[in-house]
C-alpha cells in the first residue's frame, strides 16, 4: 500500500455497558477524500474524536500521521484540522479577524486572504461572523481548520441543515481542497454527499464498519443488484412476461433485481418486441448509495435520522 | 510564538470581542457607574456615624469599585467561557497547537484589564464629581487587594462554569449567586444599616471579605498601610478552592456530546 496517513485497528470505545464502537479497522492515504457514512447512534463521532484526540479510545490501535492521538502534541496539532459538528465563532470578529485570530496559533499558515478567497468568502472579508448566513459560517468554519496548512482535515458532517443550493457551494469548496493534496477525512448522513466527493467510502453501523469501496463499487462488494423496471403494458397480463420477471410491484411497476442483467434485458426487449409492445417508463439503474445504505443498516432512511 | 506573545495575541482578540459586545461593556463598565451615580443621589452625601463620620459616598467608591471587580472578573469570565463553550469555540480551540492555558490566560488578562479600568473610572469619578479622595499613600495596599481580589474572583468564575449548562441560562445563574451577596455584602446598602446576624452570613463568602479589605484601604481614616490581611486570605482561600474545582472539572466541550 501507498502512504497511510491513518490507521485504525480493533478500534473499540464503551462507555459504560455500551459499546459504541466494536473492532473498527480503517485506513486512510495520502491524499484522498475519505467518507465515513452512517446513522447517528452508529458511532461515527466517537471515531472521529479519538481520531481527532478529542476522546480516548477502550482498545485497538490508532495512528494518525504517525502519532497515537490519545497523546497529541503541539507539532501534531500543527498538521491537521478540523471542522467541527457544531461550531459558531465569536459573531463579534470579523471574517478576517477571525482567521488572523486562529493563524497566530500555527507556525505554518496559509495566507489569510487566499484562504478566505478559497472558501469563497471574499465578498463578506469585513462582515462579522454573527452577520453571515448559516452556509457562510460553515465555510468560515472550514477556512478557519485550513489556516494552519493542514496535511490532514477532518470534517464532521460539514452540509447536516443546508438548503440543496449551499451544500452544491460546500462541496465545490471541499472538492477545491482535493486539489491542494489535502487529506480529508469526511463523515456525513448524506449518500449523494459521499457519492459526489469520495474517493473511497466506509458504512457504518452498530459500531462496525460493513462495507467499504469507491462509492460506485460498494454495491457490487455487498452483492446489490441492477435493478430493471417498466411498467405493465396494456392488454398484457403478468403471467405473460417472460422469463425472470414475475409480479407487479404496489407502484404498478414490474422490477427485477439482477445480477445478469444483460441476458434478462435481452430476454425482456426480445419478447417485446416479438409481441410489438413498448415497455413504458423502461428503467435501467445501479443501485445508489442511498439504496445500498438502506439495506446495510436495516431500512432505515438516512435522512430521517439527520433530522433527529 | 513563544506562549507569552502567543497569549498576548489571544488577549488582542479577547479584547475586541468583549469591546464590540454591547451587554459585557454595559454590565461590566457601565452599570456600575451607573450604581454609583443612583446610590450617591438616593443616599445623598450624608455622613455615617458608625463609620467615623465619612460620607456615603466615600462608602460608595469602594463598594463600586468591589462590585465592578466582581462583574468583570467572576460575572463575564463565566458567561463568556460557558457560552463559548457551548458554542464549541472552547473545543476548537483545543484543536489547535495553542496551548489550554494560554487560552485561559488570555481571557483572565482580559478580565484583569477591565478590573483595573473599572477601577480608575470609578475612582476618578468619585474624585471629580464627589470628592472622594484617592489613596495615593496606600497605593500598594489598593494593589495588592485587587491582585488577590481580581484572581480570585477569576478562579471563582472559571469554577462557576461547571454548574452553567447553557448559554442562555449563564446570566440568570451568575446574577443569583452574586446579586443577593451584593446587598448582604454591603454593597448597595451600607452595611451599618444591615443587621449583624445578616453580615454574619455574609462573612461567610468571598465578596464581603474583599469589600472590607478594599474599604480600608481606599478609607482617608484609615491609619497604616492599610492591609486587611485576614480578609485578604480568606478571599485567597476561596480562590485556591475555586482554582482546584475548576482544574478538576471544567470541561471545554458543550453539553450535547
Amino acid at each position: 500500500m501507498g502512504d497511510p496517513v491513518i490507521t485504525v485497528t480493533g478500534l473499540r470505545k464503551a462507555y459504560g455497558d455500551f459499546e459504541a464502537v466494536r473492532g473498527l479497522d480503517l485506513e486512510i492515504e495520502r491524499g484522498e477524500i475519505f467518507a465515513f457514512l452512517g446513522p447517528n447512534g452508529a458511532g461515527k463521532t466517537t471515531t472521529v474524536e479519538i481520531l481527532e484526540g478529542y476522546r480516548e479510545r477502550s482498545a485497538g490501535e490508532v495512528e494518525v500521521l504517525g502519532t497515537d492521538p490519545a497523546s497529541a502534541t503541539r507539532d501534531w496539532r500543527e498538521r491537521i484540522g478540523i471542522v467541527l459538528q457544531q461550531c459558531r465563532m465569536p459573531p463579534q470578529l470579523t471574517v478576517r479577524e477571525t482567521l488572523q485570530q486562529y493563524a497566530g496559533y500555527f507556525r505554518d499558515r496559509r495566507p489569510v486572504d487566499e484562504t478566505i478567497a478559497l472558501v469563497g468568502l471574499d465578498h463578506k472579508a469585513d462582515a462579522r461572523a454573527g452577520k453571515l448566513s448559516g452556509g457562510q459560517q460553515r465555510r468560515l468554519d472550514v477556512a478557519v481548520a485550513l489556516i494552519g496548512d493542514p496535511e490532514l482535515l477532518f470534517l464532521d458532517e460539514p452540509t447536516t441543515g443546508f438548503d440543496p443550493s449551499a451544500r452544491r457551494q460546500a462541496w465545490s469548496v471541499i472538492s477545491n481542497l482535493r486539489d491542494l493534496g489535502k487529506t480529508i477525512f469526511l463523515t456525513t448522513h448524506y449518500m449523494e454527499e459521499a457519492q459526489y466527493l469520495a474517493d473511497r467510502a466506509a458504512i457504518i453501523a452498530r459500531g462496525e464498519v460493513i462495507a467499504e469501496g469507491r462509492p460506485d463499487e460498494l454495491g457490487r462488494r455487498t452483492g446489490a443488484d441492477t435493478e430493471v423496471r417498466f411498467r405493465l403494458p396494456d392488454g398484457v397480463a403478468a403471467t405473460d412476461l417472460p422469463g425472470p420477471f414475475t409480479g407487479i410491484g404496489a407502484d404498478g411497476f414490474v422490477a427485477l433485481r439482477t445480477g445478469q442483467p444483460v441476458r434478462d434485458l435481452n430476454e425482456l426487449t426480445g419478447w417485446a418486441i416479438d409481441r410489438g409492445v413498448e415497455l413504458p417508463s423502461l428503467e435501467v439503474a445501479r443501485p445508489s448509495l442511498e439504496d445500498i445504505y438502506l439495506e446495510l443498516t436495516g431500512g432505515r432512511d438516512p435522512a430521517e435520522d439527520a433530522e433527529r | 510564538m513563544s506562549a507569552v506573545s502567543l497569549a498576548i495575541h489571544q488577549f488582542r482578540y479577547d479584547q475586541k470581542v468583549f469591546w464590540r459586545n454591547p451587554a459585557s461593556v454595559f454590565f461590566t463598565v457601565l452599570l456600575p457607574v451607573i450604581f454609583l451615580f443612583i446610590f450617591a443621589e438616593i443616599f445623598g452625601n450624608d455622613e455615617i456615624e458608625q463609620l467615623g463620620g465619612i460620607k456615603t459616598t466615600t462608602y460608595y467608591v469602594p463598594a463600586i469599585i468591589t462590585l465592578g471587580v466582581v462583574s468583570a472578573t467572576t460575572q463575564s469570565l463565566a458567561i463568556r467561557l460557558a457560552t463559548d463553550r457551548e458554542n464549541g469555540i472552547l473545543k476548537r480551540s483545543r484543536g489547535t497547537p495553542l496551548p489550554s492555558w494560554v487560552f485561559i490566560a488570555g481571557r483572565i488578562g482580559n478580565a484583569i484589564v477591565i478590573s483595573v479600568l473599572g477601577l480608575v473610572v470609578v475612582a476618578g469619578l468619585g474624585r471629580i464629581i464627589y470628592g472622594v479622595e484617592i489613596p495615593w499613600d496606600r497605593a500598594p495596599a489598593v494593589l495588592v487587594t485587587l491582585t488577590v481580589g481580581a484572581a480570585a474572583f477569576c478562579c471563582i468564575g472559571v469554577a462557576l462554569t461547571v454548574i452553567i449548562p447553557s448559554q442562555d441560562a449563564a446570566p440568570a445563574i451568575t446574577n443569583a449567586a452574586l446579586l443577593p451577596l451584593y446587598f448582604l455584602s454591603g454593597i448597595f446598602i451600607p452595611e451599618t444599616e444591615i443587621p449583624s446576624g445578616i453580615l454574619h452570613f455574609a462573612d461567610v463568602f468571598p465578596i464581603r471579605h474583599f469589600f472590607e479589605a478594599f474599604f480600608t484601604a481606599w478609607s482617608p481614616l484609615t491609619q497604616g498601610a492599610g492591609f486587611e490581611w485576614g480578609h485578604l486570605a480568606i478571599v485567597a482561600a476561596w480562590g485556591l478552592a475555586a482554582l482546584l474545582i475548576a482544574v478538576r472539572t471544567f470541561r471545554w466541550t458543550p453539553r450535547a456530546s
